[in-house]
Protein backbone atom coordinates (compact mmCIF):
# COMPACT_ATOMS: atom_id res chain seq x y z
CA UNK A 1 0.00 0.00 0.00
CA UNK A 2 1.42 3.44 -1.09
CA UNK A 3 1.31 6.05 1.45
CA UNK A 4 -0.99 8.64 0.57
CA UNK A 5 -1.14 11.79 2.05
CA UNK A 6 -3.71 12.94 0.62
CA UNK A 7 -6.56 10.30 1.47
CA UNK A 8 -4.96 10.56 5.06
CA UNK A 9 -5.28 14.75 5.24
CA UNK A 10 -9.13 14.36 4.32
CA UNK A 11 -9.55 11.63 6.64
CA UNK A 12 -7.76 13.83 9.70
CA UNK A 13 -10.44 16.99 8.23
CA UNK A 14 -13.30 14.68 8.64
CA UNK A 15 -11.95 13.40 12.28
CA UNK A 16 -11.96 16.63 13.11
CA UNK A 17 -14.84 17.65 11.85
CA UNK A 18 -16.80 15.25 13.50
CA UNK A 19 -15.11 16.11 17.18
CA UNK A 20 -15.96 19.37 16.70
CA UNK A 21 -19.41 18.70 15.95
CA UNK A 22 -19.86 16.19 19.43
CA UNK A 23 -18.02 18.95 21.14
CA UNK A 24 -20.58 22.00 19.73
CA UNK A 25 -23.26 19.80 20.99
CA UNK A 26 -21.83 19.43 24.17
CA UNK A 27 -21.12 23.01 24.57
CA UNK A 28 -24.90 23.71 23.45
CA UNK A 29 -25.83 22.20 26.88
CA UNK A 30 -25.79 25.64 28.72
CA UNK A 31 -27.06 29.30 27.33
CA UNK A 32 -23.55 30.55 28.30
CA UNK A 33 -21.57 28.39 25.71
CA UNK A 34 -24.05 27.79 22.94
CA UNK A 35 -22.70 30.17 20.84
CA UNK A 36 -19.27 29.08 21.06
CA UNK A 37 -20.78 25.22 20.54
CA UNK A 38 -22.25 26.34 17.17
CA UNK A 39 -19.09 28.10 15.85
CA UNK A 40 -17.53 24.93 17.00
CA UNK A 41 -19.73 23.04 14.64
CA UNK A 42 -19.56 25.64 12.23
CA UNK A 43 -15.86 25.49 11.91
CA UNK A 44 -16.22 21.71 11.74
CA UNK A 45 -17.92 21.81 8.86
CA UNK A 46 -15.69 24.52 7.10
CA UNK A 47 -12.76 22.01 7.79
CA UNK A 48 -14.83 19.40 6.31
CA UNK A 49 -15.85 21.30 3.19
CA UNK A 50 -12.28 22.44 2.55
CA UNK A 51 -10.75 19.29 2.52
CA UNK A 52 -13.38 17.65 0.61
CA UNK A 53 -13.32 20.44 -1.77
CA UNK A 54 -9.55 19.66 -2.19
CA UNK A 55 -10.17 15.81 -2.75
CA UNK A 56 -12.13 16.43 -5.54
CA UNK A 57 -9.08 17.95 -7.74
CA UNK A 58 -11.50 20.62 -9.36
CA UNK A 59 -13.77 17.56 -11.40
CA UNK A 60 -16.79 19.31 -11.99
CA UNK A 61 -15.78 22.72 -9.75
CA UNK A 62 -18.00 25.08 -11.81
CA UNK A 63 -21.25 22.88 -10.83
CA UNK A 64 -20.03 22.76 -7.09
CA UNK A 65 -19.30 26.42 -6.91
CA UNK A 66 -22.65 27.30 -8.77
CA UNK A 67 -24.55 25.15 -6.30
CA UNK A 68 -22.76 26.58 -2.94
CA UNK A 69 -23.39 29.89 -4.43
CA UNK A 70 -26.55 29.56 -4.93
CA UNK A 71 -27.09 27.78 -1.79
CA UNK A 72 -25.15 30.31 0.06
CA UNK A 73 -26.83 33.18 -0.77
CA UNK A 74 -30.60 31.48 -0.41
CA UNK A 75 -29.68 30.29 2.65
CA UNK A 76 -28.24 33.18 4.31
CA UNK A 77 -30.28 35.86 3.02
CA UNK A 78 -33.48 33.42 4.82
CA UNK A 79 -31.32 32.84 7.64
CA UNK A 80 -30.85 36.84 8.34
CA UNK A 81 -34.59 37.71 7.43
CA UNK A 82 -36.38 35.45 9.00
CA UNK A 83 -38.50 36.92 12.02
CA UNK A 84 -38.08 34.53 15.11
CA UNK A 85 -41.80 33.84 15.48
CA UNK A 86 -41.26 32.09 12.34
CA UNK A 87 -38.30 30.43 13.16
CA UNK A 88 -40.85 27.20 12.88
CA UNK A 89 -41.37 27.21 9.22
CA UNK A 90 -37.58 28.90 8.57
CA UNK A 91 -36.21 25.16 10.59
CA UNK A 92 -38.84 23.24 8.66
CA UNK A 93 -37.52 24.43 5.15
CA UNK A 94 -33.57 23.79 6.04
CA UNK A 95 -34.52 20.36 7.24
CA UNK A 96 -36.16 19.66 4.22
CA UNK A 97 -33.22 20.99 2.06
CA UNK A 98 -31.51 18.53 3.69
CA UNK A 99 -33.71 15.75 3.05
CA UNK A 100 -34.09 16.77 -0.69
CA UNK A 101 -29.68 16.79 -0.70
CA UNK A 102 -29.75 13.19 0.23
CA UNK A 103 -32.59 12.04 -1.69
CA UNK A 104 -30.54 13.75 -4.67
CA UNK A 105 -27.58 12.19 -3.97
CA UNK A 106 -28.82 9.11 -4.16
CA UNK A 107 -30.69 9.51 -7.63
CA UNK A 108 -27.29 10.82 -9.05
CA UNK A 109 -25.19 7.63 -7.33
CA UNK A 110 -28.35 5.48 -9.13
CA UNK A 111 -28.05 6.85 -12.18
CA UNK A 112 -23.89 6.88 -12.82
CA UNK A 113 -22.97 3.52 -10.83
CA UNK A 114 -22.45 0.88 -12.38
CA UNK A 115 -24.83 -1.70 -11.60
CA UNK A 116 -24.94 -4.24 -10.03
CA UNK A 117 -23.18 -2.26 -6.77
CA UNK A 118 -23.23 -4.56 -3.78
CA UNK A 119 -25.88 -5.34 -1.13
CA UNK A 120 -24.79 -2.56 0.86
CA UNK A 121 -24.71 0.75 -1.25
CA UNK A 122 -28.24 -1.05 -2.63
CA UNK A 123 -29.91 -1.20 0.35
CA UNK A 124 -28.51 2.34 1.62
CA UNK A 125 -28.95 3.87 -1.48
CA UNK A 126 -32.52 3.30 -1.89
CA UNK A 127 -33.21 3.68 1.95
CA UNK A 128 -31.82 7.20 1.79
CA UNK A 129 -33.75 8.03 -1.30
CA UNK A 130 -37.41 6.96 0.29
CA UNK A 131 -36.26 8.60 3.57
CA UNK A 132 -35.02 11.33 2.32
CA UNK A 133 -37.82 12.54 -0.03
CA UNK A 134 -40.31 11.73 3.08
CA UNK A 135 -38.53 14.34 5.14
CA UNK A 136 -38.14 16.70 1.95
CA UNK A 137 -42.14 16.13 1.00
CA UNK A 138 -43.32 16.46 4.51
CA UNK A 139 -41.03 19.63 5.85
CA UNK A 140 -42.86 21.52 2.75
CA UNK A 141 -46.05 20.29 3.78
CA UNK A 142 -45.17 21.59 7.44
CA UNK A 143 -43.64 24.79 5.94
CA UNK A 144 -46.49 25.81 4.19
CA UNK A 145 -49.17 25.07 7.52
CA UNK A 146 -46.85 27.19 9.79
CA UNK A 147 -46.87 29.96 7.01
CA UNK A 148 -50.46 29.38 6.86
CA UNK A 149 -50.16 29.02 2.99
CA UNK A 150 -52.84 26.10 3.59
CA UNK A 151 -54.82 26.03 6.64
CA UNK A 152 -53.58 24.85 9.87
CA UNK A 153 -56.12 22.54 10.57
CA UNK A 154 -55.84 18.77 10.07
CA UNK A 155 -57.29 17.68 6.79
CA UNK A 156 -58.51 14.42 6.82
CA UNK A 157 -60.89 12.10 4.50
CA UNK A 158 -62.39 8.90 5.25
CA UNK A 159 -59.78 5.85 4.18
CA UNK A 160 -57.19 8.18 4.67
CA UNK A 161 -55.24 5.67 6.19
CA UNK A 162 -55.47 3.19 4.19
CA UNK A 163 -54.37 5.12 1.06
CA UNK A 164 -50.82 5.58 2.95
CA UNK A 165 -51.14 2.29 3.62
CA UNK A 166 -51.07 2.06 -0.06
CA UNK A 167 -48.60 4.12 -0.92
CA UNK A 168 -46.37 2.41 1.67
CA UNK A 169 -47.00 -0.74 0.91
CA UNK A 170 -45.83 0.85 -3.04
CA UNK A 171 -42.20 2.25 -1.64
CA UNK A 172 -41.94 -1.43 0.07
CA UNK A 173 -42.72 -3.29 -3.13
CA UNK A 174 -40.64 -0.71 -5.61
CA UNK A 175 -37.94 -0.39 -2.93
CA UNK A 176 -37.56 -4.60 -2.43
CA UNK A 177 -37.71 -4.61 -6.19
CA UNK A 178 -34.24 -2.10 -6.47
CA UNK A 179 -32.69 -4.28 -3.85
CA UNK A 180 -33.03 -7.44 -5.13
CA UNK A 181 -31.61 -6.58 -8.52
CA UNK A 182 -28.63 -4.08 -7.15
CA UNK A 183 -30.09 -1.25 -9.14
CA UNK A 184 -30.00 -3.34 -12.57
CA UNK A 185 -34.04 -2.40 -12.72
CA UNK A 186 -35.18 0.19 -14.78
CA UNK A 187 -35.44 3.64 -14.17
CA UNK A 188 -38.88 4.01 -13.98
CA UNK A 189 -38.87 1.82 -10.78
CA UNK A 190 -36.78 3.73 -9.18
CA UNK A 191 -38.49 7.36 -10.50
CA UNK A 192 -41.96 5.56 -9.16
CA UNK A 193 -40.07 4.85 -5.74
CA UNK A 194 -39.30 8.25 -5.74
CA UNK A 195 -42.63 10.13 -6.35
CA UNK A 196 -44.46 7.33 -4.03
CA UNK A 197 -41.89 8.47 -1.39
CA UNK A 198 -42.37 12.31 -2.13
CA UNK A 199 -46.64 11.54 -2.10
CA UNK A 200 -46.44 9.77 1.35
CA UNK A 201 -44.34 12.59 2.74
CA UNK A 202 -47.06 15.31 1.75
CA UNK A 203 -50.07 12.65 2.71
CA UNK A 204 -48.14 12.18 6.32
CA UNK A 205 -48.04 15.61 7.43
CA UNK A 206 -51.49 16.57 6.01
CA UNK A 207 -54.04 15.37 8.77
CA UNK A 208 -51.35 16.59 11.69
CA UNK A 209 -52.58 19.68 12.92
CA UNK A 210 -51.00 23.18 14.02
CA UNK A 211 -50.43 22.47 17.53
CA UNK A 212 -49.13 19.31 16.96
CA UNK A 213 -45.98 20.80 14.97
CA UNK A 214 -43.46 20.36 17.40
CA UNK A 215 -43.82 16.33 17.55
CA UNK A 216 -43.83 16.72 13.38
CA UNK A 217 -40.57 18.88 13.33
CA UNK A 218 -38.86 16.99 15.62
CA UNK A 219 -39.40 14.07 13.60
CA UNK A 220 -38.30 15.30 10.68
CA UNK A 221 -35.23 16.47 11.65
CA UNK A 222 -34.74 13.05 12.90
CA UNK A 223 -35.73 11.78 9.31
CA UNK A 224 -33.45 13.78 8.14
CA UNK A 225 -30.59 12.78 10.03
CA UNK A 226 -31.33 9.69 9.33
CA UNK A 227 -31.20 9.94 5.53
CA UNK A 228 -27.69 11.63 6.11
CA UNK A 229 -26.56 8.82 8.24
CA UNK A 230 -27.63 5.84 5.47
CA UNK A 231 -25.82 8.12 2.32
CA UNK A 232 -23.04 7.24 4.89
CA UNK A 233 -23.64 3.89 3.87
CA UNK A 234 -23.83 4.62 0.78
CA UNK A 235 -20.54 6.47 0.19
CA UNK A 236 -18.67 5.31 2.41
CA UNK A 237 -18.00 7.92 5.05
CA UNK A 238 -17.86 7.80 8.58
CA UNK A 239 -18.35 11.93 8.84
CA UNK A 240 -21.71 11.10 7.01
CA UNK A 241 -22.73 8.35 9.25
CA UNK A 242 -21.72 10.26 12.29
CA UNK A 243 -23.95 13.35 12.10
CA UNK A 244 -26.45 11.68 10.76
CA UNK A 245 -26.94 9.85 13.81
CA UNK A 246 -25.82 12.12 16.18
CA UNK A 247 -29.36 14.76 14.29
CA UNK A 248 -31.42 11.70 13.88
CA UNK A 249 -30.74 11.13 18.21
CA UNK A 250 -31.63 14.36 18.74
CA UNK A 251 -34.67 14.47 16.64
CA UNK A 252 -35.59 11.50 18.01
CA UNK A 253 -34.90 12.64 21.31
CA UNK A 254 -36.78 15.66 21.16
CA UNK A 255 -39.71 13.74 19.36
CA UNK A 256 -40.21 11.71 22.37
CA UNK A 257 -40.13 14.66 24.93
CA UNK A 258 -42.49 16.41 23.22
CA UNK A 259 -44.80 13.02 23.22
CA UNK A 260 -44.45 12.91 26.74
CA UNK A 261 -45.37 16.65 27.43
CA UNK A 262 -48.65 15.50 25.40
CA UNK A 263 -49.23 12.48 27.21
CA UNK A 264 -49.95 10.76 23.51
CA UNK A 265 -48.24 8.12 21.97
CA UNK A 266 -46.31 9.31 18.73
CA UNK A 267 -48.47 7.04 16.86
CA UNK A 268 -51.86 8.86 18.43
CA UNK A 269 -50.06 12.01 16.98
CA UNK A 270 -49.19 10.74 13.74
CA UNK A 271 -51.95 8.81 13.25
CA UNK A 272 -55.14 10.62 15.51
CA UNK A 273 -56.21 14.06 13.83
CA UNK A 274 -56.18 15.12 16.94
CA UNK A 275 -59.63 17.21 17.71
CA UNK A 276 -60.53 16.38 14.02
CA UNK A 277 -63.05 13.96 15.00
CA UNK A 278 -65.85 14.42 12.32
CA UNK A 279 -66.07 18.64 11.70
CA UNK A 280 -66.14 19.06 15.44
CA UNK A 281 -64.51 21.99 15.05
CA UNK A 282 -67.22 23.96 13.96
CA UNK A 283 -69.49 22.73 16.31
CA UNK A 284 -68.29 22.97 19.88
CA UNK A 285 -66.75 26.39 18.71
CA UNK A 286 -69.46 28.50 18.51
CA UNK A 287 -69.32 30.37 21.83
CA UNK A 288 -71.72 31.62 23.88
CA UNK A 289 -72.09 28.79 26.51
CA UNK A 290 -69.50 29.19 28.81
CA UNK A 291 -69.92 31.85 31.87
CA UNK A 292 -67.35 33.65 31.92
CA UNK A 293 -66.05 37.11 33.51
CA UNK A 294 -64.87 40.18 31.38
CA UNK A 295 -62.71 42.49 33.03
CA UNK A 296 -60.82 45.52 31.86
CA UNK A 297 -57.45 46.92 31.59
CA UNK A 298 -57.61 49.30 34.82
CA UNK A 299 -58.76 46.42 36.82
CA UNK A 300 -55.83 44.10 35.44
CA UNK A 301 -53.49 46.60 36.22
CA UNK A 302 -54.42 47.38 39.52
CA UNK A 303 -53.84 43.62 40.45
CA UNK A 304 -50.99 43.34 38.84
CA UNK A 305 -49.05 46.88 40.31
CA UNK A 306 -49.77 45.54 44.40
CA UNK A 307 -49.11 42.11 43.42
CA UNK A 308 -45.83 40.19 45.42
CA UNK A 309 -45.53 37.69 42.23
CA UNK A 310 -46.98 37.64 38.37
CA UNK A 311 -46.80 34.62 36.33
CA UNK A 312 -46.55 34.89 32.56
CA UNK A 313 -47.58 31.87 30.59
CA UNK A 314 -47.25 32.52 26.82
CA UNK A 315 -48.69 30.74 24.47
CA UNK A 316 -48.64 30.45 20.22
CA UNK A 317 -50.93 33.27 20.66
CA UNK A 318 -48.63 35.92 21.71
CA UNK A 319 -46.46 34.72 19.06
CA UNK A 320 -49.06 35.50 16.72
CA UNK A 321 -49.45 38.89 18.37
CA UNK A 322 -45.86 39.99 18.09
CA UNK A 323 -46.14 40.60 21.71
CA UNK A 324 -42.71 39.46 23.27
CA UNK A 325 -41.83 42.66 23.11
CA UNK A 326 -44.92 44.46 24.96
CA UNK A 327 -44.58 42.02 27.32
CA UNK A 328 -41.37 42.72 28.24
CA UNK A 329 -42.23 46.20 28.57
CA UNK A 330 -44.59 45.20 31.54
CA UNK A 331 -42.75 42.94 33.21
CA UNK A 332 -39.86 45.79 33.33
CA UNK A 333 -42.84 48.50 34.64
CA UNK A 334 -44.08 45.39 37.50
CA UNK A 335 -40.35 44.43 38.49
CA UNK A 336 -40.13 48.18 38.87
CA UNK A 337 -42.69 48.26 41.57
CA UNK A 338 -40.68 45.16 43.04
CA UNK A 339 -43.01 42.25 41.52
CA UNK A 340 -41.36 39.40 40.88
CA UNK A 341 -42.00 38.09 37.63
CA UNK A 342 -41.54 34.48 35.97
CA UNK A 343 -42.34 33.04 32.94
CA UNK A 344 -43.85 29.62 33.45
CA UNK A 345 -42.92 27.68 29.46
CA UNK A 346 -45.32 24.51 28.74
CA UNK A 347 -43.05 22.10 26.42
CA UNK A 348 -45.22 21.93 23.69
CA UNK A 349 -46.72 26.11 23.68
CA UNK A 350 -45.86 27.19 20.17
CA UNK A 351 -44.93 25.58 17.42
CA UNK A 352 -41.54 23.99 17.57
CA UNK A 353 -39.97 22.67 20.87
CA UNK A 354 -37.86 25.68 23.19
CA UNK A 355 -40.21 28.34 20.27
CA UNK A 356 -41.29 30.52 23.60
CA UNK A 357 -37.97 30.52 25.01
CA UNK A 358 -36.42 32.06 22.22
CA UNK A 359 -39.29 34.64 21.36
CA UNK A 360 -38.82 36.04 25.57
CA UNK A 361 -35.19 35.54 24.36
CA UNK A 362 -35.70 37.96 21.17
CA UNK A 363 -37.21 40.31 23.51
CA UNK A 364 -34.31 40.56 25.77
CA UNK A 365 -36.32 38.29 29.00
CA UNK A 366 -33.28 37.08 30.55
CA UNK A 367 -33.03 33.34 30.75
CA UNK A 368 -32.94 32.60 34.32
CA UNK A 369 -36.69 34.25 34.29
CA UNK A 370 -37.79 31.40 32.53
CA UNK A 371 -39.36 28.18 34.17
CA UNK A 372 -40.14 24.58 32.98
CA UNK A 373 -43.05 23.33 33.93
CA UNK A 374 -41.99 20.99 36.77
CA UNK A 375 -40.08 24.21 38.44
CA UNK A 376 -42.95 26.75 37.93
CA UNK A 377 -46.27 24.22 39.07
CA UNK A 378 -45.51 24.52 42.82
CA UNK A 379 -45.15 28.01 42.33
CA UNK A 380 -48.65 28.59 41.04
CA UNK A 381 -50.27 28.83 44.68
CA UNK A 382 -48.13 31.32 46.09
CA UNK A 383 -48.73 33.73 42.98
CA UNK A 384 -51.17 36.83 42.85
CA UNK A 385 -51.34 36.99 39.38
CA UNK A 386 -51.32 34.10 36.34
CA UNK A 387 -51.23 36.00 33.03
CA UNK A 388 -52.15 33.67 30.34
CA UNK A 389 -51.42 35.31 27.17
CA UNK A 390 -52.42 33.42 23.98
CA UNK A 391 -51.99 30.19 25.80
CA UNK A 392 -55.05 27.93 25.98
CA UNK A 393 -55.02 24.29 25.83
CA UNK A 394 -51.64 23.94 28.12
CA UNK A 395 -53.58 25.47 31.04
CA UNK A 396 -56.78 23.26 30.73
CA UNK A 397 -57.43 21.84 34.10
CA UNK A 398 -59.76 19.36 32.17
CA UNK A 399 -56.64 17.91 31.39
CA UNK A 400 -56.47 16.65 35.29
CA UNK A 401 -59.51 15.96 36.23
CA UNK A 402 -62.50 14.89 33.57
CA UNK A 403 -61.56 11.95 32.03
CA UNK A 404 -63.48 12.25 28.94
CA UNK A 405 -61.62 15.15 28.01
CA UNK A 406 -59.20 14.60 25.01
CA UNK A 407 -56.58 16.25 26.47
CA UNK A 408 -56.84 14.05 29.79
CA UNK A 409 -53.85 13.24 31.06
CA UNK A 410 -51.37 15.71 29.45
CA UNK A 411 -49.82 17.56 31.74
CA UNK A 412 -50.39 21.32 32.07
CA UNK A 413 -49.46 24.50 33.90
CA UNK A 414 -51.50 24.73 37.21
CA UNK A 415 -52.99 27.99 36.72
CA UNK A 416 -55.55 27.53 38.22
CA UNK A 417 -53.94 27.50 41.16
CA UNK A 418 -52.78 30.65 41.52
CA UNK A 419 -54.97 33.12 43.28
CA UNK A 420 -55.97 35.22 40.17
CA UNK A 421 -56.08 34.65 36.77
CA UNK A 422 -56.11 36.76 33.84
CA UNK A 423 -56.40 35.29 30.45
CA UNK A 424 -55.70 37.49 27.55
CA UNK A 425 -57.81 36.37 24.59
CA UNK A 426 -58.76 37.53 21.31
CA UNK A 427 -62.24 36.18 21.47
CA UNK A 428 -64.35 32.94 23.32
CA UNK A 429 -63.26 30.65 20.27
CA UNK A 430 -61.96 27.43 22.14
CA UNK A 431 -58.21 26.67 21.66
CA UNK A 432 -56.29 24.55 18.75
CA UNK A 433 -57.82 21.35 19.89
CA UNK A 434 -61.37 22.82 20.05
CA UNK A 435 -62.03 21.80 23.29
CA UNK A 436 -63.75 24.52 25.91
CA UNK A 437 -61.70 25.25 28.73
CA UNK A 438 -63.15 25.01 32.21
CA UNK A 439 -60.61 27.40 33.43
CA UNK A 440 -62.23 30.65 32.46
CA UNK A 441 -65.57 29.82 34.55
CA UNK A 442 -63.21 29.65 38.00
CA UNK A 443 -64.33 32.22 39.86
CA UNK A 444 -60.41 33.32 40.15
CA UNK A 445 -60.46 33.93 36.61
CA UNK A 446 -60.96 37.03 34.35
CA UNK A 447 -60.74 37.21 30.56
CA UNK A 448 -59.35 40.57 29.18
CA UNK A 449 -60.19 40.66 25.43
CA UNK A 450 -58.75 42.08 22.60
CA UNK A 451 -55.22 41.64 20.67
CA UNK A 452 -52.87 40.37 23.03
CA UNK A 453 -50.18 43.30 21.85
CA UNK A 454 -52.66 46.02 22.28
CA UNK A 455 -53.86 44.97 25.64
CA UNK A 456 -50.43 44.14 27.21
CA UNK A 457 -49.25 47.68 25.89
CA UNK A 458 -52.42 49.31 27.60
CA UNK A 459 -51.97 47.15 30.63
CA UNK A 460 -48.12 48.40 31.17
CA UNK A 461 -49.34 52.11 30.33
CA UNK A 462 -52.02 51.46 33.14
CA UNK A 463 -49.60 49.67 35.51
CA UNK A 464 -47.46 52.97 34.84
CA UNK A 465 -50.42 54.98 36.17
CA UNK A 466 -51.32 53.34 39.27
CA UNK B 1 -15.13 3.31 -3.64
CA UNK B 2 -15.63 0.13 -6.52
CA UNK B 3 -15.34 -2.82 -3.61
CA UNK B 4 -18.35 -2.48 -1.14
CA UNK B 5 -17.50 -0.73 1.81
CA UNK B 6 -17.16 -2.74 5.23
CA UNK B 7 -20.50 -3.28 6.46
CA UNK B 8 -20.01 -4.35 9.84
CA UNK B 9 -17.27 -1.31 10.34
CA UNK B 10 -19.71 1.50 8.93
CA UNK B 11 -22.88 -0.16 11.35
CA UNK B 12 -20.60 0.28 14.32
CA UNK B 13 -19.63 3.41 13.87
CA UNK B 14 -23.47 4.35 13.18
CA UNK B 15 -24.59 2.32 16.49
CA UNK B 16 -21.95 4.31 18.36
CA UNK B 17 -23.02 7.31 17.01
CA UNK B 18 -26.55 7.10 18.50
CA UNK B 19 -25.22 6.34 21.84
CA UNK B 20 -22.92 9.07 21.85
CA UNK B 21 -25.73 11.56 20.38
CA UNK B 22 -28.57 10.39 22.85
CA UNK B 23 -25.95 11.28 25.89
CA UNK B 24 -25.22 14.53 24.47
CA UNK B 25 -28.33 15.76 23.79
CA UNK B 26 -30.04 14.94 26.62
CA UNK B 27 -27.74 17.33 28.10
CA UNK B 28 -29.49 20.10 26.52
CA UNK B 29 -31.84 22.60 28.23
CA UNK B 30 -35.36 23.24 27.22
CA UNK B 31 -34.89 26.81 27.01
CA UNK B 32 -32.25 25.37 23.89
CA UNK B 33 -34.53 22.98 22.40
CA UNK B 34 -35.52 25.41 19.54
CA UNK B 35 -31.33 26.36 18.96
CA UNK B 36 -30.25 22.97 19.33
CA UNK B 37 -32.78 21.90 16.72
CA UNK B 38 -31.64 24.39 13.96
CA UNK B 39 -28.00 23.67 15.05
CA UNK B 40 -28.81 19.93 14.63
CA UNK B 41 -30.76 21.00 11.24
CA UNK B 42 -26.78 22.39 9.74
CA UNK B 43 -25.07 19.85 11.24
CA UNK B 44 -27.14 17.10 9.02
CA UNK B 45 -26.29 19.73 6.41
CA UNK B 46 -23.16 17.89 6.67
CA UNK B 47 -24.94 15.80 3.61
CA UNK B 48 -23.14 18.68 1.22
CA UNK B 49 -19.84 16.83 1.47
CA UNK B 50 -22.21 14.16 -0.05
CA UNK B 51 -23.34 16.17 -2.35
CA UNK B 52 -19.90 17.50 -3.61
CA UNK B 53 -18.03 13.92 -3.70
CA UNK B 54 -20.96 12.69 -5.92
CA UNK B 55 -20.76 15.80 -8.16
CA UNK B 56 -17.31 15.45 -8.39
CA UNK B 57 -17.55 11.38 -9.25
CA UNK B 58 -20.40 12.86 -12.14
CA UNK B 59 -17.86 14.37 -13.77
CA UNK B 60 -15.12 11.90 -13.40
CA UNK B 61 -16.50 10.11 -15.97
CA UNK B 62 -16.68 11.89 -18.71
CA UNK B 63 -19.43 14.98 -19.72
CA UNK B 64 -22.27 14.17 -17.62
CA UNK B 65 -25.75 14.81 -19.31
CA UNK B 66 -27.18 18.07 -18.94
CA UNK B 67 -30.26 16.76 -16.73
CA UNK B 68 -27.38 14.69 -14.08
CA UNK B 69 -25.46 17.59 -14.10
CA UNK B 70 -28.40 20.00 -12.93
CA UNK B 71 -29.43 17.55 -9.84
CA UNK B 72 -25.98 17.63 -9.23
CA UNK B 73 -26.33 21.20 -8.53
CA UNK B 74 -29.46 21.16 -6.75
CA UNK B 75 -27.91 18.47 -4.46
CA UNK B 76 -24.95 20.74 -3.68
CA UNK B 77 -27.18 23.76 -3.49
CA UNK B 78 -29.93 22.40 -1.06
CA UNK B 79 -26.99 21.23 0.95
CA UNK B 80 -25.45 24.67 0.95
CA UNK B 81 -28.70 26.44 2.41
CA UNK B 82 -28.96 23.39 5.03
CA UNK B 83 -25.36 24.33 6.12
CA UNK B 84 -25.34 27.86 5.73
CA UNK B 85 -29.22 29.03 6.62
CA UNK B 86 -28.94 26.44 10.04
CA UNK B 87 -25.96 28.01 11.45
CA UNK B 88 -26.75 31.65 10.84
CA UNK B 89 -29.95 31.23 12.16
CA UNK B 90 -28.58 29.44 15.43
CA UNK B 91 -26.28 32.47 15.85
CA UNK B 92 -28.42 35.14 15.58
CA UNK B 93 -30.91 33.11 18.16
CA UNK B 94 -28.16 32.28 20.53
CA UNK B 95 -26.96 35.89 20.56
CA UNK B 96 -30.29 36.75 22.10
CA UNK B 97 -29.86 34.47 24.96
CA UNK B 98 -28.74 36.80 27.70
CA UNK B 99 -28.53 36.55 31.93
CA UNK B 100 -30.28 39.25 33.55
CA UNK B 101 -28.16 41.96 32.39
CA UNK B 102 -25.79 43.73 34.64
CA UNK B 103 -27.88 46.85 35.31
CA UNK B 104 -29.70 45.16 37.99
CA UNK B 105 -32.94 46.55 39.13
Amino acid sequence: MTFDLQSLLLDAAELAAIVLFILGLRFLSSPATARLGNRLAAVGMLIALVAVLYSTHALGWWAILAGIAIGAAIGFFSALKVKMTAMPQMVALFNGAGGGAAGLISSVEFFVSVHPYGWTISVSLVLSAIIGCLSAAGSIIAFLKLQELMTGRPITYKGQQVVNGIVALGIVVLGVMLIATQGVDPAWVFLAMLAAALLLGVFFVLPIGGADMPVVISLLNSFTGVAVAITGFELNSNLLIISGSLVGASGTLLTILMGKAMNRPLTNVLFGAFGSGGGMETSTSSGGQQNVRATSVEDVAVMLAYAQQVVVVPGYGMAVAQAQHSVRELADQLEKRGVAVKYAIHPVAGRMPGHMNVLLAEANVPYNQLYDMDDINPEFPRTDVALVIGANDVTNPAARNVASSPIYGMPILDVDKAQNVVVLKRSMRSGFAGIENPLYELPNCSMLFGDAKASVSALTAAVKAV
Amino acid sequence: MNHGPDLFQLLTVFILAIFVGFEVISKVPTTLHTPLMSATNAIHGVVLVGAIVIVAQLFGGGTPSTALTVLGICAVALGTINVVGGFAVTERMLQMFKKREPAKK
